[in-house]
C-alpha cells in the first residue's frame, strides 16, 4: 500500500521503508525551534531535572524571541535573558526581534521532506515547503533537544484537492478559514491535512504558508502542501537545496478526501470565540459591528502579500479616528521589503501604527492589548476568549484586505463598502 | 497656631517621582489602588509601614522628575502628615500645594533625626526636636490661599460658585 | 535694568514693561498639552471644579503617547475617557497615535516662539527650543487652566549658559546638556530658567536645541529658552520680524552665568541612577551592555536616527537595539532618507513612536543585573524595569557605536 507525504517524511526520519497510521516510531529530527513563549521553562528543566545533560546538535536547534519582544516586563526580560544565555553557552543560533518564529524558520531553515518540532502550535506552517512541522510542549522539546530524537505516532491523513484559482479580493486566508469552518475545530484532530491539486499548485509559497499555518486550528498534527517547482525555487533563492520532494502515492490511503473549487470561495469573517465560527463577510457586514482595534500581522498573515493587500485598501484613505490600526510585519525581511515598496509609508500615512516584528496582538501581550468590551478584527491565528486582552473583548478573524477596510470604515465590512 | 507631632521616616536626596510611584502603576484606577506601591523601587516595604500622622524627612530635591500628581496624592493617601526636605522640585511643590499636602523646607534637621524618632511641627513657625527649635519659613500668601481653600479644586469650586465661602 | 528672555515673554504676556524674579503674576495661557496618562484625572478635576466649558478649545491639545500602543487591558480606558472629553467639550486637536507629545507640540506648530504653554508632563520644557516658555504642571492645575485660561507663576530667576566654539566631531547636544546637568546637579536650576546662548548654540539645529531644552527639567529648571533665529522661524513657520522682540537685553540680570568652550566638551553618559551622575564615555568604555535604546522626546528625531544609521551602516548590532522615532512624521522622514532601512538591516528593532521604554511601561523592559545605554532623559531607579537595572544615558552616536560592540564605546563622529 502507498504512503502519503506525511508518512513518507516520518519513514525517512525513522529510517524505515514503510510506516502506516497509528504506528509509533522513534525519529531523528531535522530541526527544532523554540520561542520565548516557553524556552525559559525548557532551560529550567534542562538545568534542574536532568543529569549531565547536553544539547545533541546545536546546529539543529533555533531559538527565536518573538512573543514578547521588546520585553514588556522584568519577568519577560528575565525569560529572554535565560534564553539568550543558554543559546550563547551552547552555541545555539538565537534571533531577537527579527521576526515571528515560523516566518524566520521558513525564510532561513525549512526544507521539503524534513521533520521539524517547534515548541509552538503553528509549527504546522512548514508544510508550505513540503515539510512536516508540528508543535510540541517544552518537555517534548527538551527530550528532542538533548537527544536529537523523539517518538511520533503516525497520523492519518486527510486529503484536500484544490481546484482553480481564488477570485480577486479573496485570499488564502478566506480559503483556510472556510475549510476550518467546514470541518470544525477538531475536524482534523491528530491528522495530517494534505493539500494538492492544480489549485494548490496555483498558490504561491506565501499563500501556502497561510494555509498550513492555520491547519492546527482544525486540530491537525501537520498541514502539508504537495511540494513542486515553486518550492524548489524558493529554497534555491535562499541558498537551500530541495532534496526530499515527497508526493503521495497513487494508492495512499486517506481518512477523507475533500474537493474545493477555489473560485467559489467567498470573503470570510470568523466570529468570536472559535476559529471555526465561520460567517460570510457579506452577512456580518449587514450587522454594522463597530470596531475598536484592527490588527494586521502574525505568522498567519503578516507577509508582504498581506501588507500589499492592506495598503491597496488604505492608500489615499484614513483610518477612522475611533479605530486603532496596528500592523506588525512577520519578519524584518518582510518589513524591509515593505519599506522598499513604499507600503510602510502608505500604511503610516493612512494612520496605521507599525510595530516591530512580533506576535503582539495575536496573543495579547506586549503591544496592542485590547480593553474591556472592545472589538478587534484581526489577521491573527486565533480568536479565543480573551486572546488579545480583556476577557470581555471580542475577536473577529478576517483577511488583511477586510481588516484594512474595517479600519477605515470603523465597522466590520469589506473594501467594497468603502 | 496648629501643632502636630509625628514619627519620622528618613529618606535621602533626589527622591524622584518614579520612586514615589513607578510609571507601571499609574494606570491603576485610583490612588488607593496605587498607594501600596509608593516608594517601592527604593523601599518596597515602606508603604505598608507608614502610619497616619507620620512625617517624612528627606534631603534635597524631593519629588524631582515627572509631573505626575499621583506622587503627592500617594503620600497624602498614606496619611503622611507632612514632608520636610532640604528642597523640593518645582512641579512636585505645586502639585502638593494643589492637593493640600504640607511641605516644609528645612536644611538643618536631616543630619540630626533618625528613623523612628518623633518631632513636633508648629505651622509656619518651627520644628521642635529633642528640646531644640528650628525655624521654618511661612508660605507666600497666594499659596496659603489655595491651602486654606483646601486645595485648588476647592478654590475653583468657590470661584465657580458651587462651594460656599467659609 | 534689562530683561532676560523669560522676563520678556512674561512681561509681554501680561502687558507690562518689565517683571522681576520673585514677582507672582498671573499669565494668560497660549496653549496647553494633556497626555493620555493624565487625561482621566484632568477630566475628573475639571468637572469637580464646576466648570462647564473650556476657555478656548482651540488652545487645548490632547495627545496619546504613553500608552501607545497599549500594553495592558486598562490602558484603553484612558483613550475612551479622552475621546469622550474631547467630544463633550469640542476639542479638535487630538493625536491618537502620531508620536510623543513634546515632539508633536512644536512639530505641528502648537507651541511657537514667545508663547506661554503648559503641559501635564515634566518634559514640557522642550518647547523652549523655539523660544516658547513652556513648563510642566500637574493635572489639578491643568483642570483650572482649562476653565480659566490662566495660571499664577512666580517669575523665575535666570541662569545664563554661554557656549562658544565648535563641538568636537563626536560631541552632540546630548553631551552638552548632560555635562550641564552634571555641573548644575539635579536641583541646580530648581525654580529657575536656563537661557542658552553662544555661537555653539547658534550653530545647532532646532532638533539639537530640543534635546537640550527637553532635559533642562533634569536640573530642576522651570524652562530652558533659546532665542529664536531664522532656523527657528523656518521650523515654526513664523516671520523673524514677528519675534524680533524676543531677545535678552545686554544688561539683563542673571542669577548665574556659566561659560563653556565647546572644544573642551567630550562625550559623556549619566550613570545609574541619577541624571546628574555624569562621567566621560572614555572612562566608561568596556562596560558590558544588554541593550541599547535610541529614541524618546529627547533623542528620537531625524538627525538622531541619521547619525545612528551612519554609524551602523553595513554593520550588525551585537546587542538588542531598540529604535523609537519620536513621531510619525519623523518615522516617515527617516524611511524616506533611508535611515530606517539601514537601521533595520543592522538588526535594530524599530517600534512605533511612543513613550514606551522611556516611561518604563513596555518596549524593552529589562531585568535584574542588566545594563542599558539609552538616549532618553531619565535613568531613575527602576525606570526601565527593576531597581537592579543599570541605565546609562548618552548621545545617539555613543549609543549606536556601543551597539556594534555590545559595550560602552567612545563614538568617532556625531552628526556633522
Amino acid at each position: 500500500m502507498g504512503m502519503t507525504i506525511g508518512e513518507k517524511i516520518i519513514a525517512r526520519a525513522a529510517g524505515v521503508d514503510v510506516v502506516k497510521p497509528n504506528d509509533i516510531h522513534t525519529v531523528t529530527l531535522d530541526r527544532m525551534m523554540s520561542n520565548d513563549g516557553t524556552t525559559h521553562l525548557t532551560v529550567d528543566m534542562y538545568n534542574t531535572q536532568l543529569q549531565n545533560p547536553s544539547v545533541a546538535d546545536p546546529d539543529k536547534v533555533v531559538f527565536i524571541m518573538d512573543h514578547n519582544i521588546p520585553a514588556d516586563s522584568p519577568k519577560t526580560a528575565q525569560a529572554h535573558k535565560k534564553m539568550r544565555n543558554f543559546a550563547r553557552e551552547h552555541g545555539i543560533k538565537c534571533y531577537e526581534g527579527q521576526g515571528v518564529c515560523h516566518q524566520i524558520m521558513l525564510e532561513d531553515y525549512v526544507c521539503p521532506g524534513e521533520l521539524i518540532f517547534g515548541a509552538d502550535s503553528h509549527t504546522t506552517s512548514y508544510g508550505a515547503l513540503g515539510a512536516f512541522g508540528t508543535g510540541v510542549g517544552c518537555t517534548d522539546f527538551l527530550y528532542a533537544m538533548t537527544t536529537g530524537t523523539s517518538w511520533v505516532m503516525v497520523p492519518e491523513t486527510i486529503r484536500f484537492n484544490l481546484h482553480g484559482q481564488l477570485r480577486p479580493g479573496v485570499y488564502p486566508r478566506d480559503l483556510i478559514l472556510t475549510i476550518i469552518g467546514d470541518i470544525g475545530a477538531n475536524g482534523a484532530n491528530y491528522k495530517i491535512m494534505e493539500f494538492a491539486g492544480d489549485g494548490a499548485h496555483n498558490l504561491s509559497i506565501n499563500d501556502r504558508m497561510v494555509l498550513c499555518n492555520l491547519t492546527v486550528e482544525a486540530g491537525a498534527k501537520a498541514g502539508i502542501v504537495e511540494p513542486d517547482q515553486k518550492v524548489v525555487d524558493y529554497c534555491k533563492s535562499r541558498g537551500r537545496e530541495a532534496v526530499h520532494m515527497f508526493k503521495s502515492d497513487e494508492d495512499a490511503e486517506y481518512t477523507a478526501i475533500y474537493e474545493y473549487d477555489l473560485s467559489k470561495i467567498e470573503p470570510v469573517v470568523v466570529r468570536p470565540d472559535f476559529v471555526d465560527n465561520f460567517a460570510l463577510r457579506e452577512d456580518v457586514e449587514k450587522e454594522h459591528i463597530p470596531v475598536d482595534q484592527v490588527f494586521i500581522g502574525s505568522c498567519n498573515n503578516g507577509r508582504i502579500d498581506d501588507l500589499r493587500a492592506a495598503a491597496d485598501v488604505l492608500r489615499g484613505r484614513q483610518v477612522a479616528p475611533t479605530v486603532r490600526l496596528l500592523v506588525a510585519p512577520a519578519s524584518q525581511e518582510v518589513y524591509l521589503d515593505a519599506i522598499r515598496e513604499g507600503i510602510i509609508t502608505d500604511l503610516m500615512e493612512a494612520g496605521a501604527m507599525i510595530m516591530n516584528t512580533n506576535c503582539s496582538v495575536c496573543w495579547g501581550s506586549c503591544q496592542g492589548v485590547v480593553g474591556e468590551n472592545e472589538v478587534l478584527v484581526s489577521t491573527g491565528t486565533r480568536n479565543f476568549k480573551g486572546r488579545s486582552g480583556a476577557a470581555s473583548s471580542k475577536v473577529y478573524l478576517a483577511s488583511a484586505a477586510t481588516c484594512a477596510a474595517c479600519a477605515v470604515a470603523g465597522y466590520i465590512c469589506g473594501p467594497d463598502a468603502l | 497656631m496648629e501643632q502636630f507631632t509625628g514619627k519620622v521616616w528618613v529618606l535621602g536626596d533626589d527622591i524622584d517621582t518614579d520612586i514615589i510611584i513607578p510609571t507601571d502603576y499609574l494606570a491603576l484606577p485610583t490612588v488607593e489602588d496605587m498607594k501600596q506601591y509608593g516608594f517601592s523601587p527604593l523601599r518596597p516595604e515602606l508603604a505598608g509601614q507608614i502610619q497616619e500622622g507620620d512625617i517624612i524627612v528627606a534631603g534635597k530635591n524631593f519629588g524631582c522628575g515627572s509631573s505626575r500628581e499621583q506622587a503627592p496624592e500617594i503620600i497624602k493617601a498614606l496619611k503622611v502628615k507632612c514632608v520636610i526636605a532640604k528642597s523640593f522640585a518645582r512641579i512636585f511643590f505645586r502639585n502638593s500645594i494643589n492637593n493640600g499636602l504640607l511641605l516644609i523646607e528645612n536644611d538643618q534637621i536631616q543630619n540630626l533625626v533618625k528613623e523612628g524618632d518623633t518631632l513636633t511641627v508648629t505651622m509656619g513657625e518651627s520644628i521642635d526636636y529633642k528640646g531644640k527649635s528650628y525655624p521654618i519659613q511661612p508660605l507666600p500668601q497666594n499659596l496659603m490661599d489655595i491651602i486654606n481653600a483646601g486645595g485648588l479644586v476647592k478654590a475653583m469650586q468657590k470661584r465657580n460658585g458651587i462651594l460656599e465661602e467659609d | 535694568m534689562g530683561l532676560t528672555l523669560i522676563e520678556k515673554i512674561i512681561a509681554k504676556n501680561i502687558g507690562v514693561a518689565s517683571v522681576k524674579p520673585g514677582q507672582i503674576v498671573t499669565v494668560g495661557v497660549d496653549r496647553v498639552m494633556i497626555h493620555d496618562i493624565f487625561i482621566p484625572f484632568v477630566a475628573e478635576k475639571f468637572e469637580e471644579m464646576g466648570f462647564t466649558k473650556i476657555w478656548d478649545p482651540d488652545k487645548v491639545v490632547l495627545i496619546y503617547d504613553h500608552l501607545v500602543p497599549t500594553s495592558a487591558v486598562e490602558d484603553v480606558r484612558h483613550f475612551k475617557i479622552g475621546d469622550a472629553f474631547a467630544s463633550k467639550y469640542g476639542l479638535s486637536h487630538v493625536h491618537r497615535s502620531d508620536g510623543i507629545c513634546h515632539q508633536l507640540m512644536t512639530e505641528a506648530g502648537y507651541a511657537k516662539p514667545g508663547n506661554i504653554v503648559f503641559g501635564t508632563d515634566s518634559h514640557t520644557t522642550t518647547y523652549g527650543c523655539v523660544g516658547c516658555f513652556s513648563s510642566g504642571i500637574g493635572y489639578t492645575e491643568m483642570a483650572s487652566i482649562l476653565g480659566t485660561g490662566e495660571l499664577w507663576i512666580r517669575v523665575p530667576e535666570t541662569i545664563k549658559v554661554v557656549i562658544d566654539g565648535q563641538l568636537p566631531a563626536n560631541v552632540s547636544a546630548k553631551d552638552v546638556i548632560l555635562t550641564l546637568i552634571g555641573d548644575l546637579r539635579a536641583d541646580g536650576a530648581t525654580y529657575k530658567v536656563i537661557e542658552m546662548s553662544g555661537s555653539t548654540v547658534d550653530a545647532m539645529s532646532v532638533a539639537s536645541r530640543m534635546t537640550i531644552s527637553n532635559m533642562a527639567i533634569e536640573a530642576g529648571a522651570k524652562a530652558c529658552l533659546f532665542r529664536p533665529d531664522q532656523k527657528t522661524c523656518d521650523y515654526s513657520h513664523v516671520d523673524l520680524q514677528d519675534v524680533d522682540w524676543l531677545y535678552a537685553d545686554e544688561d539683563a540680570d542673571y542669577d548665574e552665568v556659566m561659560i563653556y568652550n565647546a572644544e573642551d566638551l567630550e562625550p559623556v553618559c549619566a550613570c545609574p541612577s541619577q541624571v546628574d551622575n555624569i562621567h566621560p564615555v572614555a572612562e566608561l568604555e568596556g562596560t558590558e551592555l544588554d541593550q541599547v535604546f535610541i529614541g524618546s522626546c529627547t533623542n528620537g528625531r531625524l538627525e538622531d536616527l541619521e547619525v545612528a544609521a551612519a554609524i551602523l551602516k553595513g554593520k550588525k548590532v551585537a546587542v538588542k537595539t531598540i529604535i523609537t522615532p519620536a513621531s510619525r512624521k519623523i518615522y516617515l522622514d527617516a524611511i524616506k532618507s533611508g535611515a530606517i532601512a539601514t537601521l533595520a538591516e543592522a538588526g535594530c528593532i524599530i517600534t512605533h513612536p511612543g513613550c514606551g521604554l522611556c516611561c518604563g511601561r513596555a518596549g524593552g523592559i529589562l531585568s535584574d543585573g542588566e545594563k542599558v545605554l539609552a538616549t532618553n532623559n531619565r535613568n531613575f531607579l527602576g525606570r526601565m524595569g527593576t531597581s537592579k537595572v543599570g541605565i546609562y544615558l548618552g548621545s545617539p552616536a555613543t549609543a549606536a557605536t556601543s551597539a556594534i560592540e555590545g559595550r560602552i564605546t567612545l563614538p568617532l563622529l556625531c552628526c556633522r
